[in-house]
């Protein structure tokens, strides 16, 4: 066991800890908390947020932030809805890349907003999240794209599976978080994208096109993000204007801070971003059981956030000093 | 010596920065398998050479030759990719990668979606390692390595692109001794490998230890090479100053009153040990020695910024305790630090909030800022040191080096204090404002006020202080009466040698 692979063991076994701990109060009270039911439901509502997620996870391990992913997916999911309506009989798989493509292109303007003029990606995505929200009311007229409009084989969807009674839905929003590992962990991007984060004066030192990293990493937040659109498309059967994609991008950067990737850059796993996605998803199941109105729940997500980076920082502090003392 | 093959022909080779020479018309050849000294003062044009051979820098004009090629070194990549690596003091590396990543990065082929080799990248940084002899587990992250080990990192990069120049600037002063046994014997390995190396160090203990050649730049220009047991210290001293003496007379000198500070036996262990010193009021100390000596260490412990572990400080003649600046300004302390960017102003607001800063009771004395006394009190501050502005509100980073310097100063005798403690305060300022800080300075004592002048510049030091002293290593080495001091005698405590060497 490596020091390295501990450090990243520690910090996403301290998530687990928290979901165990979690699951374990919230079943004292309710202990039809504790079946596979409620698992399901879990894992029902994280399948958008893990896609998000690990988007928002590389932008963040590159030292930027994207705040529009919430209006990119809005935008893609429109026209794909927009799409569906004006071409009844096109062929529904098409559906994918064209929000694909249009998320990509949403994210490459971000990329290139941030690349060109060097402008902070903090500013660039507020700019385009209000850009990218209100270009999808003009597309759309301010109309919602209704349920009789996406196609039956999308809706279904969210509710078949091919195997072990698992939906699509989720399977795709594992199978992103797999190709998310791979790039982060064994692609030159991936390591590429970290050593960027950690030390951006250093990186064209050593040979890194910034440019090219920081442009591929905004354009895959975009193109993701465009998945999760036509996904929402899929799990609620419409699409709206004004709701549709609003605080996503709260819920992905709580799920992907909570699961440990520094907003400084440089750090963060797919490991502990799945498990941040899912302590998300746990609390969100937990307060319907509970009793605890919806209205209280951007309070609570809120809270969770800050106890994360709370435990987060003393954990950081401990092993500081344990690793001082073993290379002194 | 002779024998060996030409590795490296430095033809000529010269840099201007905003139009001031730094590098001069430099000629230098290196041999292959030799270790090669670089010497010179504080600004001597050492780091620049060693930047430009590395493609940080990009000459002004000149020529280099590697094995008898012309090259272009235009980029640190280029550098790499003809074998010439630069070893930084504290080396920049991807804190948040692994060892092996450090070591390998940069050098990787494909294109950027191509597999990463893992097992590979983790055993060649394996053997490089321990070619070096150093045993450090390749797939920890960087951070929380010590200095030393980051260096060794370092340095296997270097083999990893098979450098055959490899610079180390100033790599042994943040090194514990043994760590420095440890970086030579690895130097000395590297020259049996035929490797080049270029060793830029103020210690001439070490140099004499590990050099076969020794290069003196002064002033941006190639003074001498010499093999170095040709060659005495108290020569390679004299090489290194020979400064012409710039004429600037203090108008006169102003009468020596009682006791402002004294300070004994200040010590923080890593910056400075058993610092004692007495500075009376209309006194000028001058605090001489090389960058990393300890000076600036001192002055911060002054003003309480990192106060000293042990030792009495007293004010006026009564103890005091410093352990913050607000504390020493409350004492009558000012402090016009070194790094004018990053410690002295607020570059964002204006002139006037700049000015004013030091001093919220004067301008706000009823809790509010009274835009009208600030406004007068900053107005009466430029008249005073002669600013040169456009408006006082003005963003400070609007104004010239020499202006913003002037109104830092302004800024703390605006707190009227007793003892005023500069930290190289005409660093990068033209000729013409020296000379009229110089006036300031000289004035301030005049006016009873006693002050602590750091400066690496020994003509500053010779013609504006009334007593000199000289810290190396950490250590107060040498004090000069104004009649006595030179530049010789300065730079010969200033400069850490054989005995002295801590």
């Amino acid at each position: 066991m490596t020091l390295l692979r501990s450090i990243f063991l520690r910090r996403e076994a301290g998530i687990l800890v928290m979901i165990v701990i979690f699951c374990a109060v919230v079943g004292l009270y309710k202990p039809q908390f504790l079946t596979g039911q409620s698992l399901r439901i879990v894992l029902l509502l994280t399948p958008l947020i893990m896609i998000g997620a690990m988007a928002q996870m590389l932008v963040l391990i590159a030292r930027h932030v994207d705040l529009s992913i919430g209006s990119m997916l809005g935008f893609s999911a429109m026209v794909v809805g927009l799409m569906y309506r004006e071409y009844p009989d096109i062929y529904w798989l098409l559906g994918f890349p064209v929000a694909i493509l249009t998320g990509a292109v949403l994210g490459l303007g971000n990329g290139l907003l941030v690349t060109l003029f060097r402008l902070p990606s903090i500013i660039v995505t507020l700019g385009t999240l209000s850009l990218y929200r209100g270009l999808t009311f003009i597309i759309s007229d301010a109309r919602q794209i209704n349920r009789s409009v996406i196609p039956t084989e999308l809706k279904v969807m969210s509710r078949t599976s091919p195997i072990f009674d698992v939906p699509w839905i989720i399977l795709i929003a594992f199978a992103i978080a797999l190709m998310t590992f791979v790039i982060a962990r064994h692609t030159q991007l991936g390591r590429q994208t970290y050593a960027l984060g950690s030390n951006p004066e250093a990186a064209p030192l050593r040979g890194i096109d910034v440019t090219k990293v920081t442009l591929i990493v905004f354009t895959l937040a975009g193109a993701l993000s465009g998945l999760a659109g036509i996904l929402y498309a899929s799990r609620w059967g419409f699409v709206n204007p004004s709701n549709t994609g609003a605080g996503f991008e709260f819920q992905v950067i709580a799920a992907v801070v909570i699961g440990g990737v520094s907003i400084n850059g440089g750090v963060g796993t797919v490991m502990g971003t799945v498990l941040g996605v899912l302590l998300l998803g746990c609390v969100a199941a937990a307060l319907p059981l509970l009793g605890i109105p919806g209205s209280t729940q951007n309070a609570i997500y809120g809270a969770v956030i800050l106890i994360a980076l709370l435990i987060d920082r003393s954990v950081r502090q401990r092993g500081a000093i344990s690793m001082s003392r073993t290379t002194s | 010596m002779e024998g060996l093959p030409m590795l490296i022909e430095a033809r000529g080779i010269s840099k201007q920065f905003g139009g001031v020479d730094v590098l001069s018309d430099v000629d230098l050849d290196l041999h292959a398998g030799e270790i090669h000294a670089l010497l010179g003062e504080n600004g001597a044009g050492k780091s620049t050479f060693a930047k430009i051979l590395a493609g940080i820098h990009r000459p002004t004009r000149g020529k280099l030759r590697l094995n008898g090629q012309p090259v272009d070194v235009s980029s640190p990549i280029a550098a790499q990719k003809l074998g010439i690596a630069l070893i930084h003091q504290e080396p920049i590396s991807f804190p948040d990668l692994s060892v092996a990543e450090n070591i390998v990065m940069g050098r990787q082929a494909g294109g950027l979606l191509s597999r990463v080799p893992w097992a590979k990248i983790i055993a060649d940084a394996r053997r490089y390692l321990d070619m070096l002899g150093v045993s450090l587990d390749v797939t920890r992250p960087m951070r929380g390595l010590s200095i030393a080990n980051q260096q060794m990192v370092e340095i296997a990069r270097s083999l990893a692109s098979d450098s055959k120049l490899i610079i180390m600037d100033e790599p042994t002063a943040p090194l514990t001794p043994r760590e420095v046994d440890t970086l030579f014997n690895i130097a000395r390995r590297l020259r049996e490998e035929g490797r080049t190396i270029i060793f830029i160090s103020h210690r001439l203990e070490e140099v004499r230890m590990l050099c076969d050649r020794v290069t003196i730049f002064r002033d941006g220009a190639h003074i001498a090479t010499q093999t170095i047991d040709s060659i005495s210290d108290d020569e390679i001293i004299k090489l290194m100053i020979g400064r012409t003496l710039k004429k600037y007379m203090r108008k006169h000198m102003a009468a020596i009153g009682e006791t402002a500070l004294e300070v004994s036996n200040l010590s923080l262990p890593g910056a400075f040990e058993d610092v004692s010193f007495t500075l009376r009021r209309g006194e000028i100390i001058g605090l001489g020695g090389l960058v990393g000596a300890g000076r600036t260490d001192v002055a911060r412990a002054l003003f309480g910024v990192a106060p000293a572990a042990s030792g009495q400080i007293s004010i006026g003649g009564v103890g005091a305790t410093i352990n913050k600046p607000s504390e020493a300004i409350e004492l009558g302390l000012s402090f016009v630090p070194e790094d004018r960017a990053g410690h002295g102003i607020f570059s964002t607001l204006s002139v006037e909030h700049n000015l004013t800063a030091a001093i919220p009771n004067l301008i706000a004395p009823s809790g509010f800022i009274s835009r009208k006394r600030e406004h007068g009190i900053s107005s009466q501050a430029v008249d005073d040191l002669s600013i040169r502005l456009a408006s006082l509100r003005q963003p400070i980073v609007e104004l010239s080096g020499g202006n913003q310097q002037k109104a830092i100063l302004a800024r703390w005798l605006l707190t009227e204090p007793k003892i005023l403690i500069l930290d190289e305060p005409t660093r990068g300022i033209d000729i013409g404002v020296k000379a009229e800080f110089y006036d300031m300075i000289g004035d301030l004592a005049e006016a009873g006020r006693a002050i602590l002048l750091i400066s690496s510049e020994l003509p500053e030091l010779l013609s504006l202080c009334d007593r000199i002293l000289v810290m190396s290593e950490g250590r107060i080495t040498a004090e000069f009466p104004r009649e006595t001091a030179t530049q010789e005698s300065i730079m010969q405590a200033a400069v850490p040698r054989t005995g002295m060497a801590a």
